[in-house]
Parts: structure tokens; sequence; C-alpha cells
């Protein structure tokens, strides 16, 4: 669709217009899903929304450098996009009947006595269970986060025509099978919000750990996208306990990222970092949310429990200095909410800190993650911490096979590589 | 509104038992009362189907259906919702009756009767 490279071109920006260009690229940052998300609703067509707000902004380009941003660049966004869009209906209805015509005109009514905002009900339909994960989380991209489809397409190493139809499909099947633009009734809300969190964290894992073979190991596009996807959603349901916690958990996880990957692409472990190298900042705002949420008092989610135990990592200054009791503590909360294998074997981890490796691999061993590559690095790690050092390489290299990015395995390598020495 | 067909997914057909006979005949009289009943009923085994072609000079008809699979449409509801979210949910209340999986389509449009 052109519109979505006009709008990649220009947020290029830059040269003599760099104020200008600032100032679009600014507001297709915060005005985008709003500008798309009102459209969407009064004319009931989410394509429509969608090229028509990528030509607002394609105007926007046009004559801002002439004209000078306007006092209010969201209003006159939206005002553009609404004055394009009827253009745009009336030039169809003249193909069309006018029956049709007043069917696309028509306003839905509001419910009584709510008010919603319309991104919350774009994030909402963008993330409905009836669209399969990869088109829920595409679209959400698309639509609410404003990425075009060319880089969407290179963020999940997907061929651009692949991408564009991904969308353009999911799209059709929201307007024929007739998915409502609204925000889901108080009894489906916690698990269409759980719908809605997973697509994010779905997208922040996809930057953070990337899977693909020849890629970066962090692709901080994704990560801060899903980021500021998820303070939106936040802003928008500020009493949501795990919004709240999946905020947390992203940026307590985002705030280590340089400190991750060296300059040649090698994963670091916790134990290793460089600590100065964390983004304080990221830390102290993650750790505030917890706290405020904590101050609820309400019984945390999965989310609030691992930015839980992400803050107990983030708030010791060495390794040395880590409270792994608090750690397995809150495990064994995350346990009673999420008994998955992967969960218990991070809490074996924790426990191989607190009780020794032979208590830790005893736990690990007792789980079914033989196909998992993170399963034979934490028995390698323990077995090696014992002395079982023929044992450790078989479990190392069993990993390595295992392994799902290229920081990982050199990691896992380096590791193997110490225990041979 | 929108039209949708809920067709059911088995192996066999007319298989259902007395009680999920019950439960069906309960839903079909809530979507009457409702207003979204359109039309459902239960098919006959797909080796009763005969596929015929009138496109060419030549009429074919040919015995079987035009697709053979394990699992098939065994019966089938036409409701009206006014969107899919209240679909999903007839929907899963019409696969608790009659015991089975449904899968769920919109129709384009419909013709007037």
């Amino acid at each position: 669709m052109q519109p979505a490279t006009r709008t990649e071109t220009l947020l290029g920006g830059g040269g003599a217009l760099s104020d200008t260009g600032e100032a679009i690229t600014r507001a297709h940052r915060e005005e985008w899903a709003r500008v798309v998300a009102g459209l969407a609703r009064r004319f009931g067509d989410l394509d429509l929304a969608e090229e028509m707000a990528a030509e607002a902004f394609a105007v926007a380009a046009a004559r801002w450098p002439v004209e000078g941003v306007p006092p209010n660049p969201g209003a006159w966004l939206t005002l553009t996009a609404q004055r394009k869009a009827i253009d745009h209906l009336r030039r169809e209805a003249t193909r069309r009947d006018r029956h049709e015509e007043a069917i696309m005109l028509r306003e839905e009514p509001e419910p009584a006595g709510t008010i919603e905002d319309d991104r919350l009900r774009l994030i909402f339909t963008c993330c409905h269970p009836a669209l399969s994960m990869e088109a829920r989380v595409a679209l959400t991209l698309r639509l609410v986060g404003g990425l075009t489809v060319p880089e969407i397409a290179r963020a999940f190493f997907v061929e651009e025509a692949a991408m564009g139809k991904r969308i353009t499909r999911a799209k059709a099947k929201i307007k024929t099978a007739n998915i409502p633009y609204r925000v889901p009734d108080a009894s489906d809300l916690p698990k269409r919000l759980d719908g809605v969190l997973a697509v994010l964290y779905l997208t922040f894992n996809e930057g953070y750990l990337a899977s693909g073979g020849e890629t970066a190991p962090v692709r901080g596009e994704l990560t801060s996208e899903a980021i500021r996807l998820t303070r939106l959603l936040h802003g928008l349901m500020p009493d949501e306990g795990e919004a709240i916690g999946l905020l947390a958990l992203m940026l307590l996880t985002e705030a280590r990222r340089a400190a991750r990957v060296t300059a040649q692409g090698r994963l670091v472990p916790l134990d290793r970092q460089d600590r100065s190298l964390w983004d304080r900042g990221l830390i102290e705002e993650g750790h505030r949310l917890l706290r405020e949420r904590l101050a609820s008092g309400e019984a945390p989610g999965r989310y609030q429990l691992l930015a839980a135990i992400n803050a107990v990592h983030t708030s010791a200054r060495q390794f040395q200095d880590t409270d792994w009791s608090q750690i397995v503590a809150l495990y064994d909360q995350l346990v009673r909410v999420d008994p998955s294998p992967v969960v218990r074997l991070n809490r074996a981890v924790a426990v191989a800190e607190v009780d020794g490796p032979q208590v830790g691999l005893a736990e690990v061993e007792k789980l079914p993650l033989q196909r998992h590559h993170l399963f034979h690095a934490a028995r390698a790690e323990m077995l090696t911490r014992l002395g079982r050092h023929r044992e450790a390489k078989a479990a190392y290299e069993r990993a390595i096979a295992l392994a799902r990015n290229e920081a990982q395995r050199s990691y896992l390598e380096s590791r193997l590589g110490q225990l041979a020495e | 509104m929108t039209t949708y067909l809920l067709s059911v997914i088995d192996h066999e057909t007319n298989s259902a038992t007395g009680d999920e006979m019950e439960a069906i005949d309960a839903f079909n009289d809530k979507l009457k009362a409702n207003g979204q009943w359109v039309f459902a009923g239960g098919l006959a085994a797909p080796e009763t189907a005969t596929v015929v072609d009138g496109r060419g000079e030549e009429p074919m008809i040919l015995d079987g259906p035009f697709v053979e699979t394990k699992e098939y449409v065994a019966g089938f509801w036409v409701i009206n919702a006014p969107d899919l979210d209240a679909a999903l949910r007839l929907a899963l209340e019409g696969s608790r009756a009659c015991n089975r999986r449904l899968e769920l389509r919109p129709f384009l449009g419909v013709a007037e009767p």
C-alpha cells in the first residue's frame, strides 16, 4: 500500500527541515494511533482508517515545512484525515448506490454511560482472539504502533508482500466476520486483556530474544515499540495490575540491554554483566511502578511476579548481592499462577543459588524439557559446579544444538571451551 | 447484524445421544426466542453426496463428496448475531449443546427470502 511507504520516507526527516521533520516524527509517534482509532470508529472501516491516516501524514509532510507546524498537530491530522476519508467515500459513492453510502457513513451510537478511548477499542480489535497470533502482532504494530509494512516485515523476517497480505487478510476478516470495534464487556475483559498483554510481550521478546538465525541478538526497535505500546495501554487502563506488571517487566529487562550482549554479539549472562551499563532511569521507573502496584494489596499476576523477580535482580549492586531466597519465594508464587516447566526450570536455577547445585540439579532433572536448550544449559552449569565435567560437556553440546539464536550459541560455546581448559 | 454459518464437525452422522438432542433442542428454542434462528439441520453421511457439473455441454454426475476427509460437516446452524463476539458466545453454547466442535463462518451476504 503506497501511503505506508510515504510515511516511512517522511519519517526519515532531516536536513534543513529537521525541526519540521522532528515535529512530524513526534506527531506520528504520539498521534498515529489516535487518528487511526478515531477514523475507525467514525467510518467503521479499518482499511480506510489506516489509508487516510497515512494520507494525512503525507499531507503534513508536504505542508508543514511550508506553512509551519500547526498549534495542535493531533487535531490538524485528525481533521485532515477525516476530510480525506469523506472525499474518498464521496468519490466511491458516485460509483456505488446511495444505500451503501448511507451504510458507510453511519455513526455507531455511543454506549450510554461509558467513555472509551478509541485507541483502546483499536487495541482490543487488533488483538481479537479470532485472529491468529501472527496477525494480531502485525496488525497491532501497523494500526496502533504506526510501523510501516516494510518495517514489520523486516522485524519478523517475512517478505514484504507476505506481511502486507497477512495484514490485509486480518483486516478483511475483521470486516467480514464483523469483529466488533469496542472494549470487551467486564465479563470478557480479564481474558481479553491477557490476550493483549500476550501480543505486547511476544513483540518485546521477539526483539529481546531475536529468534532468527542471522540476526542481531537484540533488536531495539521492537523492544522500544513494545514498551511504547505497553505504556499506552497502561495509560488507558491505569488500574490494571498486569498492564503495570508487564510494563515494569519490560523496563527492567530493557534496562540491562547494553550489558547483555558484547560488541561481538555474544550473550553476557547476568552474573558477568557490567552493571554500570544498566540504565538506572529505567530501573527506577520499573521499581516505582511495582512499589505503587504493591500498595494496592491485590494478589499479583504473572507479569507482576516476573517483574518483581527482575526488580530483585536489578536491586543488587553486584551479582553476589542478589537476594536469592527472595527470588525463590517469588518463583514459588509464580509456579502457583503458571506451573509450566519453563517457570519451574527458572525456579530450579534460583534454588541452586540458595541450596546448592545438587538440589538445583535434582529439580531440573524432573522437568520434561529435553527439547529445550535452556534445560540443557541449566543442567550443564550445575554439573560444572559439581565437578562432573564429562556430563557437563555433553549437556553443553546438546544445548548448543538446540539454541535458537547466534548470541546464545556463541555464549554456550565459550562455556564449553572454558570447561575443556 | 451478520449472518453466520455454524458447521458441526464430526466423523460420523446422526450420532447425537438423547441427552445431546435434548440440549440441542433447548439451544434451538433459545435461538428462536431471541430472533437469531435462521435455519438448522443435520446432514446425511458424505457417501450419500453426489457431485454434479453442469458447466460443460455434457452434464457430469459423480458419486461421492467433492473432497474426502476424515472429518466433515455433519450438520449446521445459520444464525443472526450483532457481531462476532455475540456469535462466538452462541457458537460456544452450541458446541456445548451438541458436544461437538463447531466452525463459525460469516456469510458475505444473504439473499432475501
